[in-house]
């Protein structure tokens, strides 16, 4: 705790109570949606029109820009939703609790969207929607623990049990989450190896690069949203007896 | 009374209930050869197509057997209550339950193994994989016992779990079918193995020493 400067302490204790939590994010919302069109609208342009096109396939690797970012966030919120899942495990912070089930959905549409535009992308490049190597496959399995996070959340009553238990589920199936990065090095496969996070230098031209990682960033700011959105929703259903909320709705009125 | 001695007398009274009801031993295995002798039936009585999916065949099986006989892992004990004993004694909860997890092993698992040998002749599997077949089986069959408790253990308190626990249980079940059926498979084209068993291994380890913590914790929380 000492490491910890005592703003980002206090920050995180005033966070971790609900009515802070929700007046807060109601008030960051219009900025992250602002930010996230942007990026957005930038991402698109550079890579949908600025970039040139591939001197191999044409103008059906723009697909990346949708593709890459999401498989990378499919990895990403998998991560968050487990550490957020262990915070509340530990510490029984109910906040955590919400952020990791609110983080399933979310990551489990950008799985499949991953999912969908890979093979999309596949159909004209290998001449199949699909095969079963390891990083496809890997992919799928992610899928599937996403909806058994979800499954298993929609199947106990009592949500503080079931976030538990979904904590649990998630932090075992952080095994997985290994296995999909290094699958293209590990198996030698159809599916390509990494371009962008060369550690020397990426394979990918400049200008093709850099509206990929506006893209991956802009992907980071719609799962904000998206999360958030959730996660206030959950909170308001949770704390629907609390006083906080009735005095709200009676302010509101 | 000591750790090893409260081991040992889990596993013992799990092997005694287990022996007086014999149809929690016989279900499993039956299950097991149905499914696999359903296969001909359903592909047409083509010898060749036959072999070269005999190892998936019998694979898949075994998962869906060891998957539907997990129920019985902690099912009794939770409607009876002596889980809650389990949880209460002094001795730390994921040794008992990796008792209760290799008695389970024993009665559900280790018969599967016995069978398969019959059930490869069956589909034509050439004589030289069986060794790999039943070794691959050995390895495999335990991770399954143990991954499926902690899916089990989140479940139990379920009153319609049944759906549910294949949903969790069976994506983490991937890696093991994917090296086991492709270590059958390579045996069987005259292929060293080396590399798949080793990882079978790995992974049996891994799941022995880590398996049981999660599926304390689980039950804990599905207790209360």
């Amino acid at each position: 705790m000492f490491l910890i400067p005592d703003p980002v302490v206090r920050f995180f204790h005033r966070m971790a109570s609900p009515p802070h939590f929700y007046a807060f994010t109601q008030r960051l919302m219009p900025w992250l949606v602002v930010i996230f069109l942007l990026l957005t609208a930038a991402g698109l342009y550079g890579g949908l029109y600025l970039a040139p096109a591939d001197y191999q396939q044409g103008d059906s690797y723009r697909i990346i820009y949708i593709h890459v970012p999401s498989a990378w966030m499919s990895l990403f919120i998998y991560v968050v939703m487990a550490v957020a899942g262990a915070i509340g495990l530990v510490w029984r912070i109910k906040l955590a609790e919400i952020v990791a089930i609110s983080s399933a959905p979310v990551g489990a549409s950008f799985t499949f969207i991953a999912l969908v535009t890979g093979s999309l992308w596949g159909k004209p490049m290998w001449g199949t929607w699909w095969v079963w190597d390891a990083r496809l496959t890997s992919e799928l399995i992610l899928l599937f623990l996403y909806l058994g996070v979800i499954g298993l959340y929609g199947a106990i009553d009592d949500k503080r049990t079931a976030s538990r238990a979904v904590a649990i589920l998630a932090l075992v199936g952080v095994v997985n989450i290994p296995i999909i990065h290094y699958s293209v090095e590990w198996w030698n496969t159809l599916h390509q190896g990494p371009t962008v996070t060369k550690m020397d230098k990426p394979s990918i031209h400049v200008t093709m690069l850099i509206p990929l990682l506006l893209m991956a960033l802009s992907f980071k700011f719609y799962y904000l949203i998206a999360m958030l959105q959730r996660a206030r929703t959950e909170l308001l259903l949770r704390e629907r007896n609390a006083q906080w909320v009735k005095a709200m709705i009676l302010e509101s009125k | 009374m000591s750790l090893s001695h409260a081991f040992f007398a889990v596993i013992r009274r799990d092997l005694v209930l287990a022996l007086r009801r014999r149809s929690e031993i016989a279900n499993p295995l039956l299950f097991f050869i149905l499914v696999i002798t359903l296969f001909p039936l359903g592909i047409g009585a083509q010898p060749h197509l036959l072999q070269a999916i005999a190892p998936g065949i019998i694979w898949v099986s075994a998962l869906l057997a060891a998957m539907l006989s997990l129920d019985s892992l902690f099912r009794s004990d939770f409607d009876d209550g002596s889980l809650e004993q389990i949880l209460l004694s002094p001795h730390p909860t994921s040794v008992l339950v990796l008792a209760k997890i290799i008695a389970h092993w024993l009665v559900t698992g280790l018969p599967l193994l016995i069978v398969a040998p019959l059930l490869a002749v069956f589909l034509g599997m050439p004589n030289h994989s069986l060794g790999i077949l039943l070794l691959t089986l050995l390895l495999g069959t335990p991770v399954l016992s143990l991954i499926g408790a902690i899916g089990v253990a989140l479940t139990v308190g379920l009153r319609r779990g049944g759906m549910i626990l294949s949903l969790l249980v069976l994506p983490l079940y991937v890696p093991v079918l994917i090296f086991a059926g492709n270590a059958v498979q390579m045996a069987g084209s005259g292929l060293p193995v080396d590399a798949q068993i080793n990882i079978l291994i790995a992974i049996l380890l891994m799941a022995l020493v880590l398996a049981p913590m999660p599926t304390a914790a689980a039950l804990k929380m599905s207790i209360n």
